[in-house]
């Protein structure tokens, strides 16, 4: 036995030792295969607290053509220091937030005064936006204060988001906000 | 967190206040198990709730929301007048001998310094004697009358057992108990951590709170060492690198955003690199020029360069006395004055303060941008009054809400890949396993597309100042969504000309020659590799390090101060746990937070701070520079030492229509806001498993306070705040028990966040009922320890 035995490696092990040992076990109900035995593994951090706790993600489809890969099962990371294969109670449903019927799939939009959601295309929606960021930028835009110095700021704008996305993603954002010149700019660290 | 959560096995005492890890964080508070298992540690949780950590606690002692300050104080008075703290760390390692100016004085509520009519402190009297070279002054006896040390023991010589008492709701002989427990880690050889979330960050007088808890873990030498700590339980996987990438006042890296008198970047400069206050101080923010110029170097490419400032006037100014955090963004929304918003996940009306006003704020933009991966309040708020008719009777109908919306599909975790910062401060690196759903599109991608489609428009069209924009630099191999692989070697920072990617920040430079998107994670992408993708095992010294999992910030140095952990002659306090240590030559076992081969008296331990060391006295902070127990802003009692100044007297508050403040008359019971184990925030009412382990919002009552009220459990009860209210089944329990305040009885009512008006499960918002008040420090709303009233319906 390897010293640094996985969980993973012990189930490999105990299957072929089974098969090995001549039991008579066609009168017995044959186990059933591991739902994740021919899935790819995508090593992840849950989304949700903060501890940091390490997940993998089991796939199946990636290897297969005309086929979406989904997600069939997602468990705790028995390498790490932090959780070493466990997960709480939020993570352990984290399948579920990934494949779930409520996930939004298509640009929607809401008209002035509309009493309802009409799908856009994502095409329409980039014109749509830059149209409105550029003509509220434009009249907001304080290139030099009342003191003649020069500000290059937007007050009318807000950019709030980001304390569930990556750093580099936040760095991107900043990226876009100071472009801008975004003074209110803001997360969920503060609150 | 100072420390992390793998350090937390090595302590004697683990403090939990204003926190419910064995609730909020279990996997983390398995670290808390493992020091009871193996070192016979005790926990001590300090709580107004009896919850989970309280019934694993070998101590529990319950208090009233919004009195920490109080009890903390008590701590400190406990220490000091029973000589319980450490005394050679504290002469060594903070600025206790330092010798603070004539004319420093706290009376009757108030510090020296505080203009009535400005309600503002002039500050003057709050500095450092200083000599003739510009350092501070010190008395190492630490019996100097104006020495920090004395002031101290002077200020919180109220904060006696039964002023505690009095104020916080415990009986003296509980309070008593907990310090003895507590303070017990003030001996070299023992040591305790402090444990803390939102139950601490969610009131008006929060960073004060906050500042208390260091002070005490200073006096017990309890900081820069294993086991030590104040250790913040972050809230969301990347709150910690979000923060870490810039804020409304803050850039990447915690550098400020400059302001509009400092024209140029000398002037910017000037400002930002701090002159020592101790000649054995490093100091290390004078490296400052260097961060600035390689930010400014990543932001702007070839357009940033010597001639021109390195671009340093295309960054928006702020206002000196401006404040654009959330609290002062929403009410300005709310006065008409913003045209629109874009939200990366965020769901402000669930969020609050507030919801009535965030709502009706909402509605008043021009136009609003949500990328999403479900359908929130904040997407539907133009919708709340057929969503949530009952519970938002004053709210327009759509035909009357002008807002234009757009609901943007977007990739959840699995589906990005990139780095999360936990509390520990470890960036781990997660690929992404499948694509997002439908057309949903990952966040880079809606932001790259975005930002292109504007540069594209001005670049065409012409506008308002362009050159801020067109000229960011956006130079990635796939610029409408850029490999996250690509920013994070930018984030990490390289010598632009070679190129050669920097291995530490120690390599940057002010020249324009090399390029960092942020100092603090130089060393986590270098030539050898993305080192937040590793995976070691090991961990040499036994202590939870395991310094090959991952990289941490900054340097990949997992316990910040670790110079503290050693004497005058950089040996251990304690051997066994060792942070680091001098051999005669260099520093080993951590990774050192000083020079590595600097002697051990050459500098201070607190190498960010211009003293060198750490702060027990600190001018910096807005309404004092000791912590003071301050009411919150809507309190069932005056403030037992000073009624005259009962709450935080720069507490920020907001005065529009929607925003009452109430009273004990009319809302005699004080709010407890909290988190369930199976539930996170605002978002798993959309996930099943979540949805069915915990489907209903209920309201904790107190037995004697239903007995009084007639309430049964199961009852539906409402429970208004002056902004609002919500209506629920009652929980009836013993785990709230009723306080006694100063004499008078308080009760105190549970009430769990994660419902709102979309989603699987279904239910009132809470913040229908919180207050727009906020710490003046950090901008944070008091979610916790407001009033409210209860009624069977």
């Amino acid at each position: 036995m390897p010293s640094h035995l996985t969980r993973r490696m012990f189930l490999q092990t105990a299957g072929t030792l089974t098969a090995a040992s001549g039991l008579d076990l066609q009168a017995a109900t044959p186990p059933r295969e591991l739902k994740i035995a021919h899935t790819t593994q995508t090593r992840s951090v849950c989304p949700y607290c903060a501890v940091g706790c390490s997940v993998v993600i089991h796939t199946l489809g990636d290897k297969a053509r005309n086929v979406t890969p989904t997600v069939v099962h997602v468990e705790g990371d028995p390498e790490s220091p932090i959780n070493r294969g466990t997960l709480c109670s939020k993570g352990i449903g984290l399948k579920e937030f990934i494949v779930n019927d409520q996930r939004l799939t298509r640009p929607l939009y809401r008209a002035p005064g509309a009493a309802e959601w009409t799908p856009i295309s994502w095409e329409d929606a980039f014109e749509r936006m830059a149209r409105l960021i550029k003509h509220t930028r434009d009249r907001g835009f304080e290139t030099e204060d009342a003191e003649g110095r020069r500000v290059n700021r937007l007050a009318n704008v807000g950019l709030i988001g980001g304390c569930t996305d990556t750093n580099e993603i936040n760095f991107l954002l900043s990226k876009f906000r100071f472009g801008l010149g975004i003074l209110s700019y803001e997360n969920q660290a503060r609150l | 967190m100072t420390n992390g959560w793998t350090d937390v096995a090595n302590t004697d005492v683990v403090l939990v206040m204003g926190g419910n890890p064995a609730e909020n964080h279990p996997v983390g508070f398995r670290f808390v198990m493992e020091a009871k298992r193996n070192r016979k540690a005790k926990l001590v949780c300090i709580d107004p709730r009896f919850n989970r950590t309280a019934a694993l606690s070998d101590c529990y002692v319950p208090i009233r929301a919004g009195s920490d300050i109080a009890y903390l104080g008590g701590l400190i008075h406990y220490a000091l007048s029973r000589k319980l703290y450490h005394a050679d760390y504290v002469r060594l390692h903070t600025n206790a001998s330092f010798l603070i100016q004539e004319g420093f004085d706290f009376s009757e509520g108030y510090f020296s310094g505080w203009d009535a009519e400005k309600k503002s402190y002039n500050k003057s009297t709050w500095q450092y004697e200083l000599d003739s070279k510009g350092y501070a002054k010190v008395d190492a006896t630490l019996e100097h009358p104006r020495s920090v040390f004395q002031l101290m023991q002077k200020h919180y010589t109220r904060y006696t057992a039964a002023q505690v008492a009095a104020i916080c709701g415990c009986t003296a002989e509980d309070f008593s108990r907990s310090a003895e427990i507590i303070c017990s880690t003030g001996k070299p050889d023992r040591r305790g951590t402090v444990l803390y979330a939102l139950g601490w960050t969610q009131h008006s007088h929060s960073v004060q709170l906050i500042h208390t808890a260091a002070m005490l873990q200073l006096l017990l030498g309890n900081i820069g060492v294993p086991g030590g700590g104040v250790n913040a339980q972050r809230g969301h996987s990347n709150i910690q690198g979000a923060t870490d990438m810039g804020g409304w006042d803050t850039l990447p890296g915690y550098l400020k955003v400059p302001q509009a008198q400092q024209t140029s970047l000398q002037a910017y400069l000037k400002d930002a690199t701090p002159k020592p206050l101790r000649p054995d101080a490093m100091n290390y923010w004078s490296n400052a020029p260097k961060f600035m110029v390689s930010l400014l170097k990543s932001y702007y490419g070839d357009h940033a360069t010597k001639g021109n400032d390195f671009g340093y006037h295309y960054l928006p100014k702020i206002g000196p006395v401006d404040n654009h955090s959330w609290g002062y963004l929403f009410d300005k929304m709310y006065a008409g004055a913003m045209e629109g918003l874009i939200s990366f996940g965020m769901n402000p009306v669930a969020n609050g303060p507030n919801s009535p006003k965030m709502i009706k704020a909402l509605g008043k933009l021009k136009w609003l941008i949500v990328a999403e991966n479900f359908e929130t309040e904040t997407a539907a708020f133009w919708n709340a009054q057929k969503l949530a008719a009952k519970e938002y009777p004053a709210v327009d109908d759509p035909t009357r809400v002008g807002t234009e919306v757009f609901l943007l599909p977007a990739a959840c975790f699995a589906e990005k890949d990139g780095a999360f910062v936990n509390s520990s401060r470890w960036v781990q690196w997660k690929d992404a396993a499948v694509d997002p759903p439908g057309v949903a599109k990952r966040d880079q991608e809606i932001i790259g597309r975005l930002f292109l489609k504007l540069r594209e428009l001005y670049e065409k069209e012409g506008g308002a100042t362009p050159e801020p924009l067109v000229r960011m630099n956006w130079n990635y191999a796939n610029p409408s969504s850029p490999s996250l692989e690509e920013v994070a070697k930018e984030i990490n920072g390289r010598e632009i000309d070679s190129p050669r990617q920097v291995s530490s920040f120690g390599e940057l430079k002010e020249d324009g020659s090399t390029l960092c998107g942020n100092w603090l994670y130089s060393g986590s992408f270098t030539e050898a590799g993305n080192m937040m993708a590793r995976r070691g095992q090991a961990d040499p010294t036994g202590l939870g390090f395991f310094p090959d999992w991952s990289w941490n910030w900054p340097a990949n140095r997992r316990v910040l101060y670790n110079r503290a952990s050693a004497d005058s002659e950089g040996k251990p306090w304690d051997p066994a746990r060792s942070g680091i240590r001098w051999d005669g030559k260099k520093w080993v076992g951590d990774v050192p937070d000083t020079k590595a081969d600097a002697p051990p008296d050459n500098f201070g331990a607190f190498i960010m701070l211009r003293e060198g060391v750490a702060k027990l006295f600190a001018p910096d902070f807005t309404e004092g520079p000791f912590p003071e127990h301050y009411e919150p802003a809507e309190s069932p009692v005056e403030n037992a030492l000073h009624p005259t100044v009962s709450s935080n007297p720069l507490a920020k508050i907001f005065h529009s229509d929607l925003d009452p403040l109430g009273t004990s008359k009319d809302y005699p019971y004080v709010a407890l806001t909290y988190r369930l184990t199976e539930h996170f925030h605002y978002w798993t009412k959309h996930v099943k498993a979540s949805s069915a382990l915990q489907p209903r919002f209920f309201v904790e009552l107190p037995e004697e306070l239903a007995r009084e009220k007639g309430i049964e459990s199961g009852n539906r009860v409402r429970v208004r705040s002056a902004r609002g209210a919500v209506e629920g089944q009652a929980l009836v329990t013993r785990r709230v028990r009723p306080l006694k305040v100063n004499g008078r009885v308080v009760y105190q009512v549970g009430l769990p966040i994660h419902w709102g008006f979309v989603g699987r499960v279904k239910g009132p918002l809470i913040n229908n009922l919180s207050p727009s008040v906020l710490d003046p420090n950090s901008g944070t709303p008091e979610y916790k320890g407001f009033l409210v009233n209860v009624e069977k319906v």
